[in-house]
């Protein structure tokens, strides 16, 4: 990418100023709760990065964040606010756990192949019943995606605690809510000797895919449009409804797949603390931080998940080694999002002005050429 | 049968005060053009501050205020970011929420540690009143904050419907434009009724851990903040009727919790679902009124020049 201006190389760190910010703040509150934040913070990067265990543990933990971000990217760019990331996981790890435990006899690479394409369909009606009430009820997305977001995990864990229950845990009388470990030959490839499975890659390309079809398709062009000016939108005789709709279902399926890959690549089964975010590790959260950290832009999310990723893993070892809790990094996300949409203000100034000034120029320009004449 | 449904309405009473006070707050907040979705997040602020400050002084209107204080300062965070930044509205919601998660859970695993209990609100019966057969029982023996919501309900009607600020709130909230060349301040408008929606955001948070439930936990709202702004849509932005849909909530809630306690045998995780799959049913159904929120909702001002 060229810049054409110092102002535009300005206007593309906001979103590190807002990160060093947070971790500003961040500092201030290790230090407040009496621990030497150098100390603190050089556990978290040891955590996050000592080892090829930790890095390869930092891009796992990065993995649904980057499944999620691509969904919020399609959903917040048509201007539809999609919170139900957390809902949409659940609802695909479970439907990829069902249809495992239920042909375990089928061959590795056709049931992994059924699994994950399950898990992205149920991710994408989930998000789809939002997106139906959205366009046709004007329900409001926020509330109906969290309300969802509960249903989901209530769901899982009734399911956990009774029918999809390992037998082993009925037989020992240990009631512990989680299903057997799912077969082997569901497993997804690992990549090196790590935690670190084929699932990153399938990430990857789709961010790849999310890119090509946001900018270079004509549905990803109208999803943009919609949520750049819905009325010219309107006026120019797009379906709005339908690409509400659309925007949703895409958006969830991404995340469903998320969802899927976190159970064939790094869990191996599926299992409840009881509490809503108990499988999810609260990623579907995380997910939007990741997304808008990233500028909503597919591309950018990939990093934007690593930096939350390293956080997060970084955040347990930190935990281990000086006693901060990892809830710090919960709080330090909320600064993130805050700081972020904060600053879209100052940046939309600043490009008004930009746009002010090149007019200006090129009015006087354009002047002088005629007085030239 | 009587007693238990006496009972039931005694305690959907009592549990329609967190959304009392966090609805209404809201609905003030929206009048005025700002959605502010961090409500739960403030909740869980205002919760924590309180338990903390009654776990270590004792002293339960101490914490009340700290409630007060610490809402009013996240209403203060959420104004300058809606208002002066001009942020998107949705999305800072979000980010409140997540942060007022975060830091609550922070702070009470570091400061407190274990799930600890604290002698919160006593009843408190209102002469006369509370020897009435039956409605006695349901309404005049409860706590301070159960009054405290209930009267907001009529407060919140007056100033809205009938003072010179009530006229200027709306005003701001349906034609920002027409309030400015009035020389109606909007920044101002916006900033108070945003801060007053903080504290009793923070109040309601107080009325679960220090009058209600009497315990702080991690997430110890559940989403009770988000139910409480879709019972500002379900009210069509008129106290009155939110009143009405805390109550069908609250009541909800009771019979879930009877039916838990009775161990009447439906999985509790269904019990627990119930509320949300409510919330998504009544939004729907509301659509289909011809009520129109404010219209200036969700749009920050910016003068012409």
């Amino acid at each position: 990418m060229k810049y054409r201006s110092v102002r535009e190389i300005s206007m593309s760190l906001i979103p590190i100023a807002a990160f060093l910010l947070a971790l500003l703040i961040g500092t201030i509150m290790i230090a407040f709760l009496g621990v030497n934040p150098l100390v603190a913070y050089q556990a978290l990067l040891k955590g996050a990065f000592g080892s090829t265990n930790a890095i390869a543990d930092t891009v796992v933990k990065a993995t649904p964040l980057l499944f999620v971000g691509l969904g919020i990217c399609i959903a917040f760019r048509a201007g539809v606010l999609n919170i139900g990331g957390e809902g949409q996981l659940v609802v695909g790890a479970l439907s990829t756990t069902i249809v495992c435990l239920n042909f375990p006899n089928l061959p590795g690479w056709i049931l992994i192949i059924i699994a994950l394409l399950v898990g992205l369909l149920s991710g994408a009606i989930w998000a789809g019943i939002a997106g139906f009430l959205k366009a046709y009820f004007k329900v409001n997305e926020i509330l109906s995606t969290i309300m969802l977001n509960y249903i989901a995990a209530y769901g899982m864990n009734y399911l956990l605690r009774g029918p999809i229950m390992d037998p082993l845990q009925i037989e020992l009388g240990s009631f512990i809510p989680q299903t057997s470990r799912l077969t082997h030959v569901v497993d997804l490839p690992r990549l090196i000797p790590t935690r670190l499975h084929f699932g990153t890659i399938i990430a990857i390309i789709f961010a790849i895919l999310v890119y090509i079809f946001l900018w270079r398709t004509t549905i990803g062009f109208r999803i943009r449009m919609i949520g750049q000016n819905i009325q010219a939108s309107r006026a120019s005789g797009i379906n709005i409804q339908k690409y509400m709709v659309l925007a949703f279902v895409l958006s969830g399926a991404l995340v469903g797949l998320g969802g899927a890959t976190e159970v064939l690549g790094v869990h191996h089964r599926l299992f409840t603390d009881g509490s809503v975010s108990g499988f999810t590790g609260s990623a579907g959260f995380n997910g939007i931080v990741a997304a808008l950290f990233g500028q909503l832009h597919p591309i950018g999310t990939i990093p934007a998940s690593l930096l939350l990723g390293a956080l997060l893993t970084g955040a347990n070892k930190m935990q281990r080694v000086v006693q901060i809790p990892s809830a710090l990094i919960g709080a330090l996300n909320g600064l993130i999002v805050l700081f972020v949409v904060g600053s879209e203000y100052l940046r939309r100034s600043q490009a008004r002005r930009m746009e002010r000034t090149a007019e200006v120029k090129k009015y006087s320009k354009d002047k002088n050429k005629k007085e030239s004449k | 049968m009587e007693a238990i449904i006496i009972g039931i309405l005694k305690s959907a009473i009592r549990l329609a005060t967190p959304y009392l006070y966090a609805s209404i707050g809201e609905t003030i907040g929206q009048l005025s053009g700002v959605l502010n979705l961090g409500v739960d997040g403030v909740m869980l602020m205002g919760a924590f501050s309180a338990f903390y400050t009654v776990l270590k002084t004792g002293n339960l209107w101490l914490g009340l205020l700290a409630a007060i204080v610490v809402g009013a300062i996240f209403g203060l965070l959420i104004a300058f970011i809606n208002v002066t930044l001009k942020a998107e509205q949705g999305i800072s919601g979000i980010g409140v929420y997540i942060f007022g998660l975060g830091l609550s859970s922070l702070l009470f695993s570091t400061m407190v540690g274990t799930v600890q209990t604290v002698s919160g609100f006593p009843p408190l019966s209102i002469p006369l009143f509370s020897n009435i057969p039956i409605m006695g029982e349901i309404f005049f023996r409860q706590n301070i904050l159960v009054y405290g919501a209930f009267a907001l309900v009529p407060i919140s009607w007056f100033i809205l419907n009938k003072t010179p600020l009530g006229l200027s709130i709306r005003a701001v909230g349906q034609h920002p434009e027409a309030a400015d060349s009035l020389g109606v301040n909007i920044v101002r408008i916006r900033y108070l009724t945003v801060i007053f929606g903080g504290i009793l955001s923070g109040i309601a948070g107080a009325s679960l851990s220090i009058a209600l439930l009497n315990v702080f936990q991690q997430n110890l709202t559940n989403g009770m903040g988000f139910i409480a702004v879709a019972l500002v849509y379900f009210g069509a932005w008129r106290p009155l009727s939110v009143l009405t849909g805390a109550l069908l909530f609250s009541t909800v809630n009771a019979i879930q919790i009877w039916v838990q306690v009775k161990g009447i045998n439906i999985p509790s995780d269904f019990t627990l679902m119930l509320p949300y799959i409510v919330t998504i049913v009544v939004l729907a159904a509301m659509a289909k009124r011809r009520i129109h929120p404010p219209a200036a909702l969700n749009k920050p001002f910016e003068r012409g020049e």
